[in-house]
């Protein structure tokens, strides 16, 4: 999937992420705020690779501000972000 | 027997609330596409609830999801989307005969795709308009998928631009009616929600109005509401101490090979057997009474 | 060396001396000895009333490496730590300990302090905010060592926390330094935690912004034990000392955990007549209350006493008659403040009285039920509420670990998870509370006993509780989160964690970078 525009989902309520997309040149880039970066960090960054994957995204920015959110929620953001950036 | 004392409204766009929707204590919850999410966010909270659904356990409570209407923008990618990963029922807003016949027939194709069980995703329809009301009995035989009907009174009262109360007289015809056809159709007749989540006595005044006319639970908006709607709905010890002696007494009789028995000088017949049996029943899912 | 809990120790800490390792909740009781204190007489012609702080620290005479204590009855409102430290700092003294009881946010001039060398060291048993942060950071010189409310008071008692000069913030004083606190524009109530430093300090110094004449009755802290008194202009901003009211929260997962918590109370058959209770101020702590005092109104019962930081909650239960007396060694609003100056029975207790183990018997040991919070809680039922799981001090025992051990029946009760945190853990990040002390934890979606405490484990199989082991309910939380990253944490010691009787319960190592 291709990115044409920027596009956001999510919140900064607590247990949400907050989800920003860009369009991008060399491949995915991902960048990362959490309040459970130490505990989760790397765990967050999985989950939106793999969503990107999934979704055939070779071309993003995401900017990502985590609140606590759970796996599910990670993902259905991600998801929703993308498809609003086509 | 699903005990269905309490539905409670959770909005489908907010992660802490559905990851919390389960152990508040309700019967049933719904997870709310509809008005409790803002036009802009349809997609959003259609992929949320979806992935809450494919991976949270929700752990023995009901799940039930209200999608938009099907006349709506957006009911059938609700419907395409949340009946894949298999919510236990879903709650029809507005809904009338065609909608839950075509709804139906797309829960049987998807049904048929995705190898569940056919006729495994149930339906609520919700009654919110006159013509809702009136063509109720079509509705429900519309579909064997329907396990009950909702009553929306906020909505039905607009429609008849009538003024909504605390008492509640307005819809006293429309609790009826549902509670009857309901009852004739052996469905559960779900009591709209008490909107003054403070007003705690005018709740329980509410709830008990909608059971004394056979009303069987109520939706709730907020979790607060929940002990207040079940205190109504459960069966109280006195008729459970009842309905034990008049089962201890039909055990007897029937040692003692008598047909007919009576209990404090009534007769006890078959549909007050019945009965105790049913509360015994409804106090072991309540959890008042031990197995 | 390894605890009895399994816990890494060195032998010796640079700055804190030899390690006593934890050995049990209840094995280092038996004789113990109080320390001398040397009291500078007081002649009848003498004047104790002084002009200003230097004054005080002058006649104190104040020297590098001395320990100076607070007590943190202001709170977050409190001036007093700030004004007497920068003072100290302006004298160009260098090397001072702190012995604050508590350290909040309020106190973040101690940070530059700490920076100067001024302060090389902090006793505290309870610290959050700048303060907490710069010591994870391993900014203070020497670790710092936290006590228990409890282990505090015997530390003092003991001499192993030896006080060269007390400042007791003084809502109400007179000349001659009788002091209390239920007058005055910084009423706080009960001054319980600045009891043992009054009466075993080298020095004491009262802090007042309400000097009146003499004898400021009620006597709290009389003035036997005081050397000066200065008048100041404000001790402390009323706003961060006592909330107006105490409020049971409204969120449904908290109310749910408190009244399950209530019916596992229930089950237990300590909830009748002459019953005794504590539960904190906070969230769904005070949440049990609510749901404890509707039982004890449905059932007519009477209970004996509620101890403790008071809240006007409790004061609620006590004026209705559910409890014949009330401990206060610290009051958390105005309602209790009130409360506190017109009853009788509205005790004040001093931080020894509520849960010293070294005493004749502390007011911790008559508890029935406590009620507790948790940061972290491990297989083996040990808590943590002093470092956060990214290993940053954040809190501290406080009265946890006293109140405990004292109970009959030591509730836990958290979320099981907060936010994306799992809260039941393998191991937790610090011990702050042993687990053979802790009965049960009660979280939303589950309830784990402590095996030792098999006879409460059949009561409530008899319920329709959800009763499962511990390992199961961190399975659930680890079946929503997945499993956090550990934690990296250099060699460097940070914080010292004492045991309530002196022995070293665990360490806080820095983070690392």
């Amino acid at each position: 999937m291709k990115i044409n525009n920027p596009a956001k989902a999510g919140s900064l309520e607590s247990n949400d992420i907050f989800v920003m997309v860009f369009p991008n040149e060399n491949g995915n880039e991902i960048e990362l705020e959490s309040i459970v970066i130490k505990q989760f960090g790397k765990r967050i960054r999985e989950v939106i690779e793999e969503t990107l994957k999934e979704l055939n995204v070779e071309n993003a920015k995401i900017i990502a501000k985590d609140r606590g959110a759970l796996d599910y929620t990670i993902k259905a953001r991600v998801e929703t972000a993308i498809r609003r950036a086509m | 027997m699903k005990l269905r004392r309490t539905m409670l409204f959770m909005p489908g766009n907010n992660p802490g609330m559905i990851q919390n929707a389960s152990i508040l204590g309700a019967d049933s919850v719904i997870l709310d596409l509809e008005d409790a999410v803002s036009i802009d966010e349809k997609d959003a909270a259609r992929m949320l609830v979806r992935n809450a659904l494919s991976t949270l356990d929700f752990s023995g409570c009901e799940v039930v999801v209200r999608i938009n209407s099907i006349q709506s923008d957006f009911g059938y990618d609700d419907l395409n989307v949340i009946a894949r990963v298999k919510p236990d029922a879903i709650l029809v807003p507005k809904a009338t005969s065609d909608d839950i016949e075509e709804i139906d027939e797309i829960l049987s194709i998807i049904e048929r795709e995705e190898g569940f069980k056919l006729g495994s995703i149930k339906l609520f329809p919700l009654v919110e308009t006159a013509i809702g009301l009136e063509n109720i009995r079509e509705t429900i035989l519309a579909s064997k998928r329907n396990i009950g009907v909702l009553l929306g009174a906020e909505d039905l009262t607009a429609d008849m631009g009538i003024k909504r109360t605390r008492e509640g007289n307005e819809i006293f015809y429309a609790r009826n009616r549902v509670a009857s056809i309901c009852k004739a159709y052996k469905i559960d007749a779900i009591d709209t929600p008490f909107a003054d989540v403070n007003d705690v006595e005018g709740l329980i005044e509410d709830t008990k109005r909608a059971k004394a006319i056979g009303m069987t639970g109520k939706a709730a908006i907020n979790p607060r509401q929940i002990d207040y709607i079940h205190e109504v709905f459960s069966p109280s010890m006195e008729e459970i101490m009842y309905a034990k002696r008049v089962l201890k007494a039909k055990e007897e009789a029937l040692k003692e090979g008598k047909g007919v028995f009576s209990l404090d000088g009534k007769m006890v017949d078959a549909p007050i057997i019945q009965r105790a049996e049913n509360i015994i029943l409804k106090a072991k899912l309540a959890g008042i009474i031990r197995e | 060396m390894e605890n009895i809990l399994g816990r890494v120790l060195p032998e010796y800490i640079e700055g804190y001396g030899e390690v006593k390792p934890f050995s049990g909740a209840f094995n280092n009781l038996g004789i113990k000895s109080k320390k001398q204190v040397s009291v500078k007489c007081v002649a009848p012609s003498d004047v104790k009333l002084v002009e200003s702080i230097k004054e005080a620290l002058i006649k104190c005479e104040i020297k590098d490496g001395m320990t100076v204590s607070f007590h943190h009855h202001l709170r977050n409102g409190d001036y007093v730590l700030n004004m007497v430290m920068d003072e100290i700092a302006k004298m160009g003294i260098k090397d001072i300990r702190v012995a604050a009881s508590s350290i909040f946010p309020v106190h973040a001039p101690l940070v530059e302090h700490i920076k100067n060398g001024v302060v090389t060291g902090i006793y505290a048993n309870y610290m959050s905010g700048p303060v907490a942060e710069a010591v994870s950071r391993g900014l203070l010189k020497y670790p710092a060592i936290m006590h228990t409310h409890g282990g505090r008071a015997r530390a003092i008692e003991s001499g192993d926390l030896k006080i060269d000069i007390a400042f007791i913030a003084a809502p109400t004083c007179d000349e001659y330094g009788n002091i209390n606190g239920v007058y005055g524009p910084s009423a706080c109530g009960s001054l319980g935690y600045a009891i043992p430093d009054a009466m075993y300090a080298g020095r004491v110094v009262a802090i007042t912004d309400n000097l009146v004449a003499y004898p400021a009755c009620p006597i709290e802290i009389s003035q036997e034990y005081v050397d000066y008194i200065v008048k100041v202009d404000s001790i402390g901003d009323p706003k961060g000392i006592v909330s107006g009211t105490t409020k049971i929260t409204k969120d449904p997962v908290g109310l749910k955990i408190a009244k399950m918590a209530t019916e596992v109370i229930e089950a237990s058959g300590l909830l009748k007549d002459g019953f005794s209770f504590q539960t904190g101020a906070g969230g769904i702590s005070l949440a049990v209350a609510k749901y404890v005092r509707d039982v004890m109104k449905k059932n007519g019962i009477k209970g004996s006493f509620a101890a403790g930081g008071i809240t006007g909650y409790i004061v609620d239960m006590f004026e209705e008659g559910l409890f014949e007396a009330l401990f206060d060694v610290q009051c958390f609003d105005l309602k209790a403040v009130e409360s506190y100056r017109r009853n009788v029975a509205h005790q004040g207790m001093s931080a020894s009285l509520y849960g010293n183990p070294h005493n004749k018997g502390a007011v911790v040991n008559r508890l029935d039920v406590m009620i507790l919070g948790a940061t972290e809680i491990d297989v083996n039922f040990n808590v943590n509420v002093t470092t956060g799981s990214d290993g940053v001090i954040m809190g501290g025992s406080g009265g946890h670990s006293d109140t405990a051990a004292g109970s009959k029946l030591a509730i836990v009760v958290t979320k099981l998870l907060k936010g994306r945190l799992p809260i039941v853990v393998d191991k937790v990040t610090t011990v702050t509370t042993p687990g053979e002390t802790v009965d049960v934890i009660v979280t939303e979606r589950g309830i784990a006993v402590n095996p030792r405490r098999q006879d409460l484990l059949e009561k409530l199989k008899e319920t329709n509780l959800p009763i499962m082991t511990i390992e199961e309910l961190k399975k659930l939380a680890e079946n929503m989160v997945g499993t956090p990253e550990k934690i990296e944490f250099d060699d460097k010691v940070v914080a010292v964690v004492e045991y309530r009787d002196g022995t070293v319960i665990d360490v806080v190592r820095k983070v690392k970078e």
